[in-house]
């Protein structure tokens, strides 16, 4: 008797060809796995606000099971015995319930609360390392403003999220929010009622406020993540420079195995950060601060800190009121530059800046290769001055509770704050400019003389010199023959260049291995960016 | 510049005596890569330092088995519902976050482990493909593009009535399709009478006319003498619902001045046209509703008679018509005419004269 053999062994050769056969995959799964990524630290950055939107979606999915997002009066019967009896937004009482009522509810409110923190924070650190290294240069410039546009959004899932427990601080926000609406010349009202649905806060607020956060927002944002990652994967990711890297191949690893795998660790390690987080530190415990009541706010109520700066500035802004003295008379209340202008500018202005900073140097060329800070100081010194800018506005957003703790005046602190926001950033720029050419300076010094080994010599005449290690080839002579520099770390220290064993010892390497990074002669030359003329310039 | 793998041969995928890495280099040859160095990070087999990392891994894996398994035990077992006072149930959460993060910690470090410590350390060189396509297929692309617009643009140049037609025919329908979408949402904000841009709970139109009284946050009616000298307290209209996010322009603040505040109080607030006459004795009322950005301007000053608005600073000289002396604040808070009906409750004298609340562009 024949037997059909099941060859098990054959199985998933026999499933694969079956696949291959009606979909073609075999050559672009392999084009896939191959796919060769350069890494870096700072390349992880982007990674921590995807894993954090994929933890939002998760968590954020959970809630909507029993979040209601209603504004029926309701009267709260709960085990919450403090607010027992009040009447509150069923919205409300639904968040409480998720908070005391639900098995691991409160747990996962605050994971979804903290991944957004984390989600906007990971954005904002993100753009700050494609901003400062120059990565938003042709050919990327559409996904530096994808990325603007994804902070914007962002910031609007937080805010409708915020808004949704319809708790003491969530009204509060709102009502900021339609007096910004108000704010707008000429169609104010009409925005302000239209999108409350009559007059502030109506009955429709939340629910609009919900279907936005649950459905519209995240579906915009995971539509351009999914554009602003299929581009890094088409154009391929920048690199620093450094050993047989050039502007027309990318050196790292291939995807597979170990970049992937690599990924994976670091998704469970942040899913993991945003875990314990949850567990450990308290977030907007919406119980405390009561249901919200048009006639009841408490000082020092803080929005989430990506809205801050917002708050800062609208603090900060003299109260300008422009008069049009026409008939009845009309008005462009104070809060409408900071609120509607401002935010209008810091979201818009930036998302232009890799087209201006192309013209205003005349750069038509492609760039995959990242540039230091240093090398490009006036870059640095706008980044620093927008840093500046922002963290004073942040800083003034909680100038009440700054006040309160260090027993300064308010008023000092807001006229701090008006002075800061103007010379702050311009001196930001000086310095960011100075220190940029200083390490330049630097890098140049021990490019030409070599390291310092901390060596002195005593010469016949009795002379004292310190002895320095060339990093190249000397002349005959002895004297070293001065290297160009190549856009990446020069190695300043002795175990740098291989002298010593690298200082971190143990179970983890170092993320960048210090072995691989300096200029080694045995490797061929450093290729520079095409920029060099530029960079050695020293402008 | 020339790369190494410009000069590799293509090798014979077909040939038995290949290993499979040879395959898979021949693969990334294929797809413009080089790998350059793909070594494993320990020297010989079974060196005692893999031992020792593979033993590390393990560790980690299995102290995320651990955690968990006792996350779940303590999902499950853990008193979770929320008990007034000082309870196991407090530490609910955090020993959920404790366990969950401990786990996936040490399953991200134990991966991470893994990837960087026992897969070979590679260096791997792809070419990219920089700048555009090649100039024939540009030009191909590009005339088939120009070959469609003219087809249908021609079209529409050589048939004017066509023209006219799409102009005045489809225009309208994409209107028609935004009409349902946006139009629902429109709202006039002056449609009511009274108009609710400028009215609040005061307003005796909504108590049958009569002069609307002043009420606790339970809707019990206030006597002067409920208010102590220097006290406040804040009041909602006596309407139905007056103290709910109904009438959320309607919170007003009832001071009961010293008399020598009083005195300067009423100095001032009968030098101004609007507000002469507002006061009913020592008390004055203002709108608790900051003129700024519509917070409950709530923190009153008695030493300096200012009342803060906690959101943003800005500051109000109760003894002055409430002006604006610091912060972004513009607009003075409007004052409620006060004065007492005959069974001695405090009563609205009419509604607010000025707009309560934020400022908008057609505030009179
Ligand atoms: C993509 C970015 C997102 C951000 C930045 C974000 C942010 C927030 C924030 C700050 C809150 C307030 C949380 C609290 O109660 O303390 C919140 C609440 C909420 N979010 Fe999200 N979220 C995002 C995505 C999502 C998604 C995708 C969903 C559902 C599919 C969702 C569902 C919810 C629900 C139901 C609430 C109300 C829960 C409650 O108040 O207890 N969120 N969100
Ligand atoms: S709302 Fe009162 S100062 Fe802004």
């Amino acid at each position: 008797m024949k037997r059909r053999k099941v060859d098990l062994a054959q199985a998933p050769v026999t499933l694969a060809k079956g696949v291959d056969e009606r979909y073609q995959v075999a050559t672009p799964l392999r084009a896939l796995l191959n796919k060769v990524f350069p890494d870096h630290w700072s390349f992880l950055l982007g990674e921590i606000a995807l894993f954090s939107f994929i933890i939002l979606l998760l968590t954020g999915t959970f809630l909507t099971l029993f979040f209601d997002p209603s504004m029926q009066e309701v009267t709260y019967h709960g085990p919450y015995a403090a607010l027992r009896g009040v009447d509150m937004s069923a919205a409300y009482e639904s968040s409480l319930r998720l908070s005391f009522e639900v098995r691991g509810g409160l747990f996962l409110r605050q994971m979804h609360h903290w991944a957004a923190l984390l989600f906007v924070a990971a954005i904002v650190v993100h753009m700050a390392r494609i901003f400062f290294t120059g990565a938003f240069r042709k050919p990327r410039e559409a996904n530096w403003a994808i990325g603007v546009l994804l902070f914007l959004l962002g910031f609007l899932a937080g805010f409708t999220g915020y808004s949704l427990p319809d708790d003491g601080l969530s009204g509060t926000g709102l009502r900021i929010a339609s007096a910004i609406m108000l704010s707008i010349p000429v169609a104010g009202t009409w925005i302000s009622a239209s999108i409350f649905g009559g007059e502030f806060p109506g009955h429709l607020i939340i629910g609009r406020f919900y279907i936005a956060h649950v459905l519209l927002i995240p579906a915009a944002l995971l539509a351009l993540i999914a554009v602003h990652l299929g581009l890094v994967f088409k154009q391929k990711h920048t690199q620093w420079p450094g050993p047989m890297r050039t502007n027309t191949n990318v050196v790292g690893e291939r995807m597979f195995p170990r970049y992937a795998l690599k990924q994976g660790g670091f998704f469970m390690a942040v899913f993991g950060t945003v875990a314990l987080m949850a567990g450990m530190f308290q977030i907007n415990p919406i119980w405390l601060f009561g249901p919200y009541r048009a006639s009841e706010v408490s000082s020092a109520s803080q929005p989430d800190w990506y809205v801050m700066f917002m708050d800062g500035l609208v603090r900060l802004m003299p109260n300008w009121q422009i008069y049009i003295p026409i008939g009845n008379g009309y008005s462009i209340p104070p809060l409408f530059w900071p609120a509607v202008v401002g935010l209008g500018a810091l979201t818009t202005v930036p998302m232009f800046y890799p087209w201006i900073e192309a013209r205003r140097t005349k750069d038509k060329a492609i760039h995959n290769l990242l540039q230091r800070p240093r090398d490009n100081p006036e870059r640095t010194g706008i980044g620093a001055m927008a840093f500046t800018f922002f963290l004073v506005a942040t800083l003034s957003g909680g100038n009440d509770v700054i006040a309160d703790k260090f027993h300064i005046s308010l008023n000092a602190m807001t006229w701090a704050g008006r002075i800061g926001l103007l010379i702050g950033p311009p001196l930001a720029y000086f310095l960011a400019v100075r220190v940029c050419l200083g390490l330049q300076q630097h890098d140049r010094e021990v490019l030409a003389h070599g390291v310092e080994t901390g060596i002195i010599r005593r010469l016949p005449n009795g002379q004292f010199i310190e002895v320095h290690q060339p990093l190249g080839p000397v002349d005959d002579h002895g004297h070293p023959i001065p290297l160009e520099y190549g856009g990446w770390v020069v190695p300043k220290k002795m175990n740098r260049v291989g002298a010593l064993a690298p200082a971190i010892k143990g179970f983890f390497f170092p993320v960048e291995k210090p072995a691989e990074a300096p200029v080694s002669p045995a490797l061929p030359p450093v290729t520079a960016g095409e920029q060099r003329e530029e960079i050695t310039s020293g402008r | 510049m020339t790369t190494l793998h410009d000069e590799t041969e293509a090798v014979d995928v077909s040939d038995p005596r290949l290993s499979r890495f040879e395959i898979v280099k021949e693969g990334a040859r294929r797809d413009d890569i080089e790998i350059v160095t793909y070594e494993s990070q320990f020297h010989g087999t079974d060196s005692k330092a893999e031992k020792r990392v593979v033993r590390n891994i393990a560790l980690l894996f299995f102290i995320a088995g651990i955690a968990g398994i006792a996350f779940v035990v303590f999902y499950i077992a853990w008193p979770w519902q929320f008990e007034l006072g000082n309870t196991l149930s407090d530490y609910y959460t955090p020993i959920l976050g404790l366990s969950l993060g401990i786990a996936l910690f040490c399953l991200g470090f134990g991966i991470l482990a893994w990837a960087k410590k026992l897969l070979p350390h590679e260096v791997s060189i792809q070419k990219r493909h920089d700048g555009g396509s090649p100039t024939d297929e540009q030009k191909i692309t590009g005339q088939t593009m120009l070959f469609v617009a003219e087809e249908l643009g021609q079209g529409v140049q050589r048939r004017p009535l066509l023209k006219g037609a799409i102009g005045l025919g489809l225009a309208p329908l994409g209107v028609a399709a935004a009409a349902p979408l946006i139009g629902g949402l429109i709202q006039n904000p002056h449609r009511d009478n009274p108009p609710m841009m400028f009215s609040t709970g005061f307003n005796s139109a909504f108590n049958n006319g009569k002069q609307v009284r002043l009420t606790r946050s339970d809707g019990t009616p206030l006597r002067p003498e409920d208010v102590s000298t220097g006290g406040q307290l804040t009041v909602f209209p006596g309407i139905p619902g007056g103290a709910t996010n109904e009438w959320a322009d309607s919170p007003t603040l009832l001071i009961h001045l010293r008399p020598e505040d009083a005195d300067v109080a009423r100095k001032n607030a009968d030098a101004d046209p609007r507000n002469k006459g507002s006061m009913w004795g020592d008390y004055i009322a203002y709108s608790k509703i900051c003129t700024h950005a519509g917070c409950p301007a709530s923190l009153y000053e008695q030493q300096t008679n200012r009342l803060l608005c906690p959101c943003h600073q800005s500051q109000f000289n109760i003894t002055d018509n409430a002006q604006p002396i610091f912060g972004p604040a513009t607009r003075r808070l409007p004052m409620l005419p006060l004065t007492v009906d005959d069974e001695g409750f405090f009563v609205a004298a009419r509604d607010y004269k000025d707009t309560v609340g934020p400022d908008f562009w057609e505030r009179p």
